[in-house]
């Protein structure tokens, strides 16, 4: 009976189902683990006020959001110290996120649950989010305009609530003229500065020269005077205004709105309302910069920094790996060399990724990017241009990284195009090189593609290579700027993976940082998707045109 | 019979044939083949092949499969300097200019001799591409001229009337007979002297097939054709000489008639016959 189960193959294709069971269950796995710890970040949760008793005896308030539960068994809750009652089996804990980290030092604790006496969630209960020191948790007290309190107790709640709008419009506007305007007058200057020493250095710097730079000087330096001026008054007018807050030890804090981001009271919120934070949070997440240590605020300039180097890479490498694999199939002799070669390509292609970073600090970086410097920039020196990391060298070091996939895809592009379709070609009268461009190489397209997709894949998703050529924690501008010439290769960038690592591993602050990790792989996955999706639907499109002959 | 035997027959043919056709026909040699000799790496494929095909005739090559008859089509567009480890020796003359010369352009030479291949072969391009691919290599964009070889290469391969309307569709989607047809205009488009044939209704239905004898009665008031058929009845209906070959010689050429109704050799008399073994 077993003998002919067997033998009918039954067992080998339950195998194969398991197999394919057990990949999915993986993939689905590990996506919805980080899409339940990411997603629920910025979800507004309620705000706790519990009454605890310390284990000396006082009793104190502690406000905060409950983070996590933790259950830890009698036995080994013992062993850390802890006095268990002889009825106790577990002790269970609580992780409390209490924010206030100016006044208490830290902003979480954990807490014992059978010494909490008393737990409720008060209506004005608010949250402030702050621009510096996290999150202040507590009650609004009074409204102050130039010190002078002008609403107290429930009337202060809507004033504040307009206060902070106009806060937040002037924030903005200030936000613009100091990177946009004073930015690129900044740069202007800069440009002069290396101007003049580039002519000083060829001996070309006499009183015209030096005419024209002073008055172009004198012209950005009143622009900047004026700008200068509107943002002193700007600073005035956002300083103005502050709130003060009672906070759970029942000290009165002032805090001014200038550094307040936003203000919700999470207990009375309804559902709709919380959505709408929710989205609010997310936008913010996906479209703003970091603040306070890439813990808080957004990651755009992390996620415009990674599809920006993907898209530089396949630049670099489509071209470079399409050329070369047409060379070593169409026209090389096959022979020893050949494969001598494609067994090196393939070899390239398991190198680990550091090993790349490596080199491309040592070569593009050292000794190509300061050759450049020597030749290009003399100007500039001391400071390298492209002598140190940056997105052109980022780019470089991750196109060669996955330069062997692109050539060994081509290559089977190549190969499968029939041989009837070249004959056609060349009997009528094209050269090899006329048949390859006309017919060859657009039939090997979806090829191409398919590598480009496996290169994407790889590239949007190494970390280790790039922390050695021109990733940073916080970059303080994108490579894609309003300043001529609008792409800075030059520039250093910030990148999700590199962005995951740090805000998980180098964070002071990792209880906060935690569920941001999850939410920055998530948005990571998301991205190579995306990246991933566009090259396979250029690809289709592209089968669909260059349909091979059957058969 | 020895291999030895076999040329030496071949050589007499050859030289009998020649004498035969100046004086039957009028029509003037176009292709002499002089003493053709191919090697694949150490293997002989072809035993030094005389022979001469006429202007605006037909030729057709038969012989069993392996005998050498698409590897002699395919030396008449130096089709075969495309294999490797492949060597030639000996001399086509297409009208008297040996093309196996180091001057010679191949790609010039291409655009003179057509080929028509087995299988149909488009490009998957559209219908119009396909035609025009040759005078766009030969760098000629003036789309009224474009247009109106289109036209005429497509009348002359007899499809104009079945894709004049979508001659913006792709080749990929005409039925194998059309594509052969449209293979056989894009040809023609660059109006070469000699068209070569290989098996070209070898993958067709009898229909198609019946519209690409047709079609070839037509071109040879035009070009002078050579085609190479695994088919007798074919041969018999299409071409005015007819060449056998085995074993990479040629056995006998002649009028079509002649050979089919009174062949001189024993050989060739078994294989029309369907006795050879």
């Amino acid at each position: 009976m077993i003998r002919l189960w067997f033998k009918s193959g039954t067992p080998w294709i339950w195998l194969n189902a398991a197999a394919v069971s057990a990949c999915l269950i993986m993939v689905i796995g590990v996506l919805g683990l980080i899409a339940a710890r990411g997603v629920g970040h910025f979800w507004p949760s309620q705000v706790a006020q519990f009454s605890y008793q310390e284990e000396a005896g006082q009793v104190q308030t502690i406000i905060g959001e409950k983070i996590d539960t933790s259950i830890t068994p009698a036995a080994m809750a013992k062993a850390t110290g802890y006095k268990m009652a002889a009825d106790e089996d577990t002790l269970v804990q609580y992780l409390i996120k209490t924010g206030n980290r100016d006044i208490t030092g830290t902003d979480f604790r954990w807490i014992l649950a059978r010494n909490v006496k008393q737990q409720e969630y008060p209506p004005e209960m608010m949250v402030v989010e702050r621009r510096e020191w996290g999150n202040l948790y507590g009650y609004l007290v009074a409204v102050k305009e130039n010190g002078v309190t002008i609403a107290t107790g429930e009337q202060a709640w809507p004033v504040v609530q307009a206060k902070i709008d106009e806060a937040l419009a002037v924030f903005e506007e200030i936000a613009h003229l100091e990177k946009k305007e004073v930015g690129a007058i900044n740069y202007s200057l800069e440009q002069l500065r290396l101007e003049q020493k580039r002519l000083q250095l060829k001996n070309r710097w006499d009183a015209a020269a030096e005419q024209r730079t002073a008055a172009e000087k004198a012209e950005l330096e009143s622009e900047y005077k004026n700008h200068q001026t509107q943002l002193s008054e700007l600073y005035q007018q956002i300083r103005r205004d502050s709130l003060v807050a009672k906070t759970a030890g029942g000290n009165e804090v002032e805090i001014p709105l200038s550094k307040v981001v936003r203000m919700y009271q999470p207990n009375t919120m309804g559902l709709f309302e919380k959505i709408r934070h929710y989205g609010i949070k997310l936008v913010e997440f996906l479209t703003d910069d970091p603040r306070e240590a890439n813990t808080e605020g957004g990651i755009f300039p992390a996620i415009f920094g990674t599809v920006m180097m993907v898209i530089m890479m396949s630049i670099i490498v489509t071209p470079f790996g399409v050329i070369a694999a047409v060379y070593l199939r169409e026209y090389a002799k096959q022979g020893f060399t050949t494969r001598l070669i494609r067994i090196a390509v393939n070899n390239l292609a398991g190198v680990p990724s550091i090993v790349y970073g490596v080199f491309g600090l040592g070569f593009f970086v050292y000794i190509l990017g300061g050759n450049i410097d020597q030749l290009f920039f003399p100007e500039s020196a001391p400071a390298p241009v492209y002598g140190t990391p940056g997105l052109l060298w980022a780019s470089i070091t991750l196109a060669l990284l996955t330069l062997p996939v692109v050539i060994v895809s081509t290559e089977e592009g190549l190969a499968r195009i029939p041989k009837s379709i070249r004959e056609g070609s060349l009997a009528l009268g094209a050269t090899k090189f006329e048949t390859l461009w006309l017919t060859v190489l657009p039939m090997a397209s979806p090829a191409m593609m398919t590598g480009l997709i496996l290169a994407v894949a790889r590239a949007a998703g190494e970390v280790a290579p790039l922390m050695l050529v021109g990733v940073v924690k916080l970059a303080p501008t994108l490579p894609l700027d309003g300043n001529y010439p609008f792409l800075h290769l030059d520039r250093k960038f910030m990148h999700l993976g590199f962005h995951i690592y740090d805000v998980g591993f180098q964070s002071p602050n990792v209880e906060a940082a935690r569920p941001l990790v999850y939410a920055t792989a998530l948005l990571l996955v998301l991205v190579i998707v995306g990246l991933n999706l566009a090259a396979i639907l250029i690809r289709n499109h592209l089968r669909e045109k260059y349909r091979a002959l059957e058969g | 019979m020895t291999a030895q035997q076999v040329r030496t027959h071949s050589i007499d043919m050859s030289s009998v044939l020649r004498g035969k056709g100046s004086q039957d026909e009028k029509s003037e040699a176009c292709i002499k083949v002089e003493d053709l000799k191919l090697f694949y790496g150490e293997k002989q494929a072809l035993h030094g092949i005389n022979m001469v095909m006429p202007k605006k005739k037909v030729t057709a090559y038969i012989g069993p499969s392996g005998c050498g008859k698409s590897t002699l089509l395919r030396c008449i567009n130096r089709m075969n300097d495309l294999v490797d480890n492949v060597t030639i020796e000996g001399k086509i003359l297409l009208d008297d200019e040996n093309i196996y010369d180091k001057a010679v352009n191949v790609a010039a030479l291409r655009r003179r001799v057509g080929m028509v291949f087995q299988k149909p072969n488009p490009f998957p391009k559209s219908i119009f591409e396909n035609v025009t691919y040759g005078l766009r290599i030969q760098g000629i964009n003036e789309k009224r001229l474009l247009e109106e070889t289109v036209e005429n290469a497509l009348r002359g391969a007899a499809l104009w009337d079945e894709v004049k309307d979508r001659l913006n569709d792709n080749a990929l989607g005409l039925s194998g007979g059309q594509q052969q047809r449209l293979v056989i205009a894009r040809a023609i488009a660059i109006e070469p002297e000699v068209l070569l044939l290989d098996e070209p209704a070898s993958a067709l239905d009898p229909i198609s097939t019946l519209k690409i004898e047709e079609l070839i009665n037509e071109l040879k008031e035009k070009y002078t054709i050579v085609i190479v058929t695994h088919n007798m009845q074919q041969a018999a209906r299409v071409s005015d000489y007819t060449a056998f070959m085995y074993m990479g010689e040629l056995i006998e050429m002649g009028t079509t008639s002649e050979l089919f109704t009174n062949p001189v050799k024993k050989q060739t008399e078994d294989y029309i016959t369907g006795r050879y073994g």
